[in-house]
C-alpha cells in the first residue's frame, strides 16, 4: 500500500477530485494548508506598505491506495493539477504499513 | 414655529448626526485593525464618548466658554442655552476618538481612561476657546489686524488637528506594534481584519459629516447652508478620486484602504472652509487633500517611523492643517462679514486677502506646537505612573480578553502565524 500526499493549487481541487473519482478512488482527506517553495512567497502592497505573503494557501490531499493503483493516481493528479506555472505543488509518496477500518476492524487493502 | 426654535431643532439634529459618527469611527478603526484586538478597539471607541461627555461636563465646557458653567451649573443651565452643551460636546468627542485609531492594538485601557479625562477637561477646551470661544487666536484680527483672526468653520483644527496631533504624540510615545518594522527598519503591512466594516464606517462618517459641517449654519441666518453641504460633498468625492488615482498610478492598483482615508481627508479639510469657498475651491481642496493624505501616510510610516494603524495622523492631522490653509487660500469673499467682529468679507490669498492666509497659518502652527508639546509630555509622564503599553505577551495574544475581558470572535480561531 502507498500513501499519496499531494500539495496542489486550491483552484485545482475540484478537477483532481472528479478525476480521481472517475478512476475509482473512493476516499480522500483534504486540508487547507499554507506553505512556501522555492519562490518563498511574494509581496503585496497594503495601505502603502509591503505585505509579505510568506505562506501561500494550498490544498493538501491525502489518499491511501493499493500498490497497483498508485501510479495511476499519481499520473492523474499530475495531469489535472498542472498549469505549467510556478506554484503547481508537489506529490509525495510513502510506503504505508497498515490500514484499519475502525467500524469493522478490517485490515490491509480491503480497509482502504 | 419661530426662527429660534427652528435653529434649535436644526442644531440638535446635526448634533445627533455627529453622535452617529462615533459608530463610523468605531467601525473604521476596528475594521482596519486585527481580529484579536477588535473588542479592545470597539471598547475604546465606545468609552471615549462616555468618559469624554463626563469630563466635558465637569470643567471642559466651562473652560471653553471662558470660565462659566462648571458642572453645567449657573447660567449655563438656563433652558434656552443648555442645548449648546450638547451641540459642542459632540465635536469634542470626534477629536477624542481620533487618537484611538493611531494608538490602537497596544494601548492599556487604564492609561486610555486617564487620557480621555485629561484631553476632554483641559486640552481640547483650551484650544477650542482660543478659536471658537473668543480667545486670542480669534482676536488676531481685532488686536493685530491679521484678517478676521483664525477662522475654523466646523473644526478642521479645533477638532481634527487636535485629534490627529494627539494621535501622533501618542503613537510616538507608544512605539510601533510588534512586527511593524523589519530588522532593517523598513515597514511591513499589518492588514486590517474587516475591510467591509471599515468601508461602511467611512460611509457612516460621510453621512454624519453633513451634520458636522452644517450644524453651525443657522447661527447666522442659514443662508450658507446650501453652500456648506454642497462643498462638503464635493471635497469628499474629489479627495477619494484623487487618492484612487494617486495610488493607482504609484502602485498599479487603487488601494481601497487609502481611498477611504483619502475621502475622509477631503471631508476633514473642507470642515474649516466649507462656508467660505466656491465649489471649484472645494474641489481643489479635496483633490489636494486626497493626494496629501496618501503621501502623508507614506511619510509617517517610512520616514517618521511612527506606526499609525488606521492613518489617523494623516487624515485628521495633516488634512486638518491643509483645511485651515485652504480657507486662507480659497475664501472667495462672499461670506464672513462681521466674523470675530471684523467688518468685510473673508478673502483668501487667491482673492486678494493675504492676511487671512497668515492668520490661518498661525492657527495651524499654534495648534501643532501646543497640542504636540502638551500631549507628548502628558503621555510621557502618564507612562511613568500608568504604563501606556501592554506587555509583549498581551500584545501577541490580543488585547481583547486581557484588557477588556471579551473576545470579539470566540467562534473563530484567530491565526497567530502571519501570512
Amino acid at each position: 500500500m502507498k500513501k499519496i500526499e499531494a500539495i496542489i493549487k486550491p483552484i485545482k481541487l475540484d478537477m483532481v477530485k472528479d478525476a480521481l473519482n472517475a478512476i475509482g478512488i473512493r476516499g480522500m482527506t483534504v486540508s487547507d494548508v499554507h506553505g512556501f517553495g522555492r519562490q518563498k512567497g511574494h509581496v503585496e502592497i497594503y495601505h502603502g506598505a509591503e505585505l509579505d505573503i510568506a505562506f501561500l494557501p494550498k490544498i493538501k490531499i491525502e489518499i491511501a491506495v493499493s500498490d497497483i493503483m498508485a501510479d495511476k493516481v499519481i499520473s492523474t493528479i499530475r495531469e489535472k493539477a498542472k498549469t505549467g506555472n510556478i506554484g503547481d505543488g508537489k506529490i509525495f509518496v510513502a510506503k504505508l504499513d497498515e490500514a484499519i477500518r475502525i467500524r469493522t476492524s478490517e485490515r490491509g487493502e480491503t480497509a482502504i | 414655529m419661530n426662527d429660534s426654535i427652528i435653529a434649535v431643532i436644526w442644531t440638535l439634529t446635526c448634533a445627533f448626526l455627529v453622535i452617529f459618527m462615533q459608530a463610523g469611527f468605531a467601525m473604521m478603526e476596528t475594521g482596519f485593525t486585527r481580529a484579536k484586538n477588535a473588542g479592545h478597539t470597539m471598547a475604546m471607541n465606545m468609552m471615549v464618548f462616555v468618559l469624554g461627555v463626563l469630563g466635558y461636563w465637569i470643567c471642559g465646557y466651562a473652560l471653553q466658554r471662558g470660565g462659566e458653567g462648571f458642572f453645567l451649573s449657573g447660567a449655563a443651565s438656563d433652558a434656552s442655552i443648555i442645548m449648546i452643551f450638547l451641540s459642542q460636546v459632540v465635536y469634542l468627542n470626534i477629536a477624542l476618538t481620533i487618537p484611538t485609531g493611531a494608538m490602537a492594538e497596544r494601548w492599556t485601557f487604564k492609561s486610555f481612561v486617564v487620557y480621555v479625562f485629561f484631553i476632554a477637561m483641559f486640552v481640547y477646551p483650551l484650544y477650542a476657546s482660543w478659536v471658537w470661544g473668543g480667545g486670542w487666536l480669534s482676536q488676531l484680527g481685532g488686536n493685530f489686524g491679521i484678517g478676521h483672526g483664525v477662522l475654523d468653520y466646523a473644526g478642521s483644527s479645533v477638532v481634527h488637528m487636535v485629534g490627529g496631533v494627539t494621535g501622533l504624540a501618542g503613537a510616538i510615545v507608544l512605539g510601533p506594534r510588534m512586527g511593524k518594522y523589519r530588522a532593517n527598519g523598513t515597514p511591513t503591512a499589518i492588514p486590517g481584519h474587516h475591510i467591509p466594516m471599515a468601508v461602511v464606517g467611512c460611509m457612516v462618517l460621510f453621512f454624519g459629516w453633513f451634520g458636522f459641517n452644517a450644524g453651525p449654519a443657522l447661527a447666522d441666518g442659514g443662508l450658507r447652508l446650501g453652500v456648506i453641504v454642497v462643498n462638503t460633498m464635493l471635497a469628499g468625492v474629489a479627495a477619494a478620486v484623487a487618492a484612487m488615482c494617486y495610488v493607482w498610478f504609484m502602485y498599479g492598483k487603487p488601494d481601497l484602504s487609502l481611498i477611504t482615508n483619502g475621502l475622509l481627508g477631503g471631508l476633514v479639510a473642507i470642515s474649516a472652509s466649507c462656508a467660505f469657498v466656491s465649489p471649484v475651491g472645494a474641489i481643489v481642496t479635496g483633490l489636494v487633500a486626497g493626494v496629501l493624505c496618501c503621501t502623508s501616510v507614506f511619510f509617517v510610516e517610512r520616514k517618521l517611523k511612527v506606526d499609525d494603524p488606521v492613518g489617523a495622523v494623516s487624515v485628521h492631522g495633516v488634512c486638518g492643517a491643509w483645511g485651515m490653509i485652504s480657507l486662507g487660500l480659497f475664501a472667495d469673499g462672499t461670506y464672513g462679514d462681521g466674523l470675530n467682529n471684523i467688518a468685510g468679507m473673508v478673502k483668501g490669498l487667491f482673492y486678494g486677502g493675504g492676511l487671512q492666509f497668515v492668520a490661518q497659518v498661525i492657527g495651524v502652527i499654534v495648534n501643532f506646537v501646543f497640542v504636540l508639546a502638551v500631549m507628548y509630555l502628558f503621555f510621557k509622564v502618564l507612562d511613568r505612573i500608568v504604563p501606556l503599553r501592554v506587555s509583549e505577551e498581551v500584545e501577541f495574544e490580543g488585547l481583547d480578553q486581557n484588557e477588556v475581558s471579551v473576545t470579539a470572535y470566540p467562534d473563530f480561531s484567530i491565526t497567530k502565524t502571519r501570512r
